[in-house]
């Protein structure tokens, strides 16, 4: 009797399997199959609307290739899709991934994929791992939302990462994230080559530097020029920006802040959790985050690695440019910019006081000496190689605004910037400036002849004619100074 | 290897085939003989030692001094038709075995070139032919492990960076390759690296050792993590790819990157002829 019924639960068992198995295959047969849009980085795939489950049918192809990893400097990157990073994969929670790779016949080296989006061993590596001129194929369930990382998990797999092997897969959930202007793709990672940063030429993995965790580059989606000048990101003022970020590694954490802004929301770690106003948000290697923000006024954002040597030693720089009026209410731009001269206050009192010019009594000699003259004079703002402070003090040093004007047949424009200052928007070796030089009193025309001498023919400016004192007497004549002639 | 002591037996070896090598004896004409004696030695390989075992050893054999040309493999179908492109069966190698070639012949200027496009089976099949054997992955791994002036230089940072770059580099089929030959290593032979991968008697067994009962909590998986286990050094990333890339291939498989050459227990009739 007991054996009887035992009989009857295996047999009634046996055919609840069977009619699992065959409902379960039944539901993926009548899952809508679609292709994936797979789009090359900064882009990212259009959100789906759908709000069922598909078969989603991705294709990788892995390409080994050259390219620029800075201005000059090429290494041979190994890529999904021939781009640092691949593409970037969109599918929904739910769906069934069935995902192709192919590794391109030119190919020297067999590649695999492990996507973290997988709930599998390997993620995916062992089913994928395909020789040069083959292809392969895998199916997974994307089980858990969020942005995951994917790449290459083939021995050595740090050199395959440090190659560029990595790129984005977002598993959205199924209440998708609100509508914004833009989406955009940005995926860190380091990179070691035998030379240090900068030095051109074909560049070759550097094993060492690897293991070292030594990198001489890293740069945003696998250049230091990727998103900068003409390839800035774009947008305007009022749009709402996501950037999909990740950090491919393979061995920094990427500490990723945009300068000038401030994220309104966090999806930290690329989940679901969210954290509000956040100046720099954490992604390991093999990590990733989701950031969104309202551009609230023009101008360009920088986006780094706020490990600030990577930024400006090592490329890790990327530009969104806002196009747009400028909202005064929310950033005025500079409003102020004077002389500040601290302990300085007291010798110009003093300066003021005894018109007769310093330099010309400290000198001891008659003639004015115009390095002295430039020290007392022009030294705070202009600095004392004449290079100026970029974006506050323009470069004496090599200016091609100084040298036009040192060089013209009519030179008084010069004497009248040192008698009567000068305000207003000027370009000084590409850079632009909108400051105040106050007048600077108390020169007698041979001192602006002595400073105009010495600052035209310092620091490798050349070509100007010698000033002299006559010279500067009837520009003086000329442009009738408004600060008053100076005690002889 | 495990020291200069064990090198010196091997290198009298090598003396012994220069000495015998004196006027008429092919292994001296000019270019040095097709095939090569490799001395006995002991080699630590990148993977398969036991814990606790510092190498393999490795008897002497003798091995060819330059990859397989197409002119050779050319020589081969014509005695062995059934190994033609054309005649070829299906469950020994792939369909894109020997489609770099113009027909029967490999195209004008590249009879020199390395045979690629031929499958482990077709390897072996024409080693067979000459009286040898694909070598094994130990052989292979002891006699590339060889810089020109150091017999194991699988320590010598610049040797392997030399090899990385390589290796970092696509193949892009036979536009990447040229004439067989270049500078002999240690041992004398050519091209082991810088040409085409080779297939080895062995090619996929690297995680799997004779007693297939201790093999159970070994992954064959050369992923990640895996990949490291049981590796002799973390740090020869040249030799990782090698296992990895060899760990790819199937033996049916045929790849634009893929040639080999033969090795053989005793002197072959090809080391009399002399130069290939």
């Amino acid at each position: 009797m007991q054996h009887r019924s035992l009989t009857k639960i295996l047999a009634r068992s046996l055919a609840l399997v069977i009619w699992m198995l065959a409902t379960t295959a039944g539901a993926e047969e009548s899952l809508p199959v679609e292709k994936a849009i797979v789009t090359a980085p900064p882009n990212v795939p259009p959100p789906i609307t759908r709000t069922t489950p598909a078969r989603v049918v991705v294709e990788l192809e892995v390409i080994e290739k050259p390219g620029m990893i800075a201005d000059g400097v090429e290494y041979t990157f190994w890529t999904f899709g021939g781009t640092v990073p691949g593409g970037f994969i969109r599918v929904r929670v739910g769906d069934t991934v069935e995902l192709h790779l192919a590794n391109h016949p030119d190919n020297k080296l067999p590649h695999n994929i492990d996507l973290h989006a997988v709930t599998g061993p390997g993620g995916g590596a062992a089913s994928t791992f395909t020789a040069p001129g083959h292809k392969s194929r895998f199916t997974f369930k994307a089980l858990n939302p969020g942005l995951y990382i994917y790449h290459c998990a083939t021995a050595p797999v740090g050199m395959h990462v440090a190659n560029g092997m990595y790129g984005l897969i977002y598993v959205q959930s199924e209440k998708p994230l609100p509508p914004v202007d833009h989406e955009f793709y940005v995926v860190q990672g380091d990179f070691y080559t035998d030379q240090p940063f900068g030095v051109k030429g074909h560049q070759a993995f550097s094993m060492q530097r690897a293991i070292d965790e030594h990198p001489s580059y890293v740069v945003f989606n696998g250049s230091a020029l990727s998103m900068v000048g003409d390839q800035a990101l774009q947008a305007k003022v009022g749009d709402r920006i996501r950037i999909f970020v990740g950090n491919g590694g393979p061995n920094l954490v990427s500490s990723f802040h945009v300068i000038g802004e401030i994220f309104d929301t966090v999806y930290f770690e690329g989940g679901q959790k969210t954290q509000n106003d956040v100046q720099t948000t954490l992604i390991p290697a093999g990590g990733s985050a989701i950031v969104e923000f309202k551009l609230d006024t023009n101008g360009t954002y920088l986006l780094v690695d706020h490990s600030l040597l990577r930024t400006f030693n090592k490329g890790a720089l990327a530009m969104l440019k806002a196009e747009g009026e400028q909202v005064a209410a929310i950033y005025s731009g500079k409003e102020l910019d004077e002389m500040y001269l601290g302990d300085e206050a007291v010798a110009s009192a003093l300066r003021k006081k005894h018109p007769t010019p310093l330099a010309a009594k400290t000198a001891g000699a008659g003639a004015p000496d115009g390095r002295t003259l430039f020290a007392n004079n022009c030294a705070m703002c202009h600095q004392a190689e004449g290079q100026g402070l970029e974006g506050v003090f323009p470069p004496l040093a090599k200016a091609d605004y100084l040298m036009a004007r040192a060089t013209a047949d009519d030179r008084s424009e010069l004497v009248d910037i040192i008698l009567n200052g000068k305000t207003g928007r000027i370009t000084v070796n590409g850079n632009d400036y909108n400051a105040v030089m106050t007048p600077v009193s108390g020169l007698s025309d041979a001192d602006i002849a002595a400073v105009l001498n010495f600052v035209t023919t310092s620091w490798g400016n050349t070509g100007a004619r010698p000033f002299t004192t006559e010279e500067v007497a009837q520009g003086r004549a000329k442009i009738g100074s408004k600060a008053g002639a100076a005690t002889p | 290897m495990t020291g200069a002591a064990a090198w010196a037996p091997a290198l009298l070896l090598l003396a012994g085939a220069a000495g015998a090598a004196l006027p008429g004896s092919t292994a001296a004409a000019a270019g040095g003989a097709a095939v090569v004696r490799i001395p006995a030695g002991d080699f630590a390989p990148l993977f398969g030692l036991d814990k606790g075992q510092e190498s393999f050893p490795v008897a002497s054999f003798w091995l060819d001094r330059r990859p397989v040309t197409r002119a050779l493999y050319a020589a081969f179908t014509a005695a062995h038709p059934e190994w033609r492109h054309d005649a070829v069966n299906g469950l020994y190698a792939d369909a894109q075995y020997l489609k770099n070639w113009d027909g029967d012949r490999p195209h004008a200027g590249q009879e020199d070139y390395p045979v690629t496009y031929v499958s482990w089976f077709a390897a072996t099949a024409y080693c067979r032919a000459q009286g040898g054997r694909l070598p094994s992955t130990l052989e292979w791994e002891y006699v590339a492990a060889a810089s020109r002036t150091q017999p194991d230089a699988t320590g010598d940072r610049a040797f392997v960076a030399g090899i990385l770059d390589w290796y970092a580099r696509p193949s892009r089929g036979d536009l990447g390759l040229a004439p067989v030959g270049g500078d002999p290593n240690f041992f004398g032979i050519e091209n082991l690296h810088g040409s085409v991968w080779e297939w080895t008697s062995d090619f996929n067994s690297s995680f799997i050792t004779a007693d297939n009962r201790a093999d159970g909590d070994r992954s064959r998986d050369f992923f990640c993590g895996n990949g490291v286990t049981g590796a002799a050094r973390r740090d020869d990333y040249a030799a990782f790819i090698r296992y990895a890339m060899r760990s790819s291939l199937g033996a049916t498989f045929t790849l634009g990157n893929v040639g080999f050459r033969c090795a053989y227990d005793r002197a072959p009739a090809a080391y009399e002829r002399g130069t290939s």
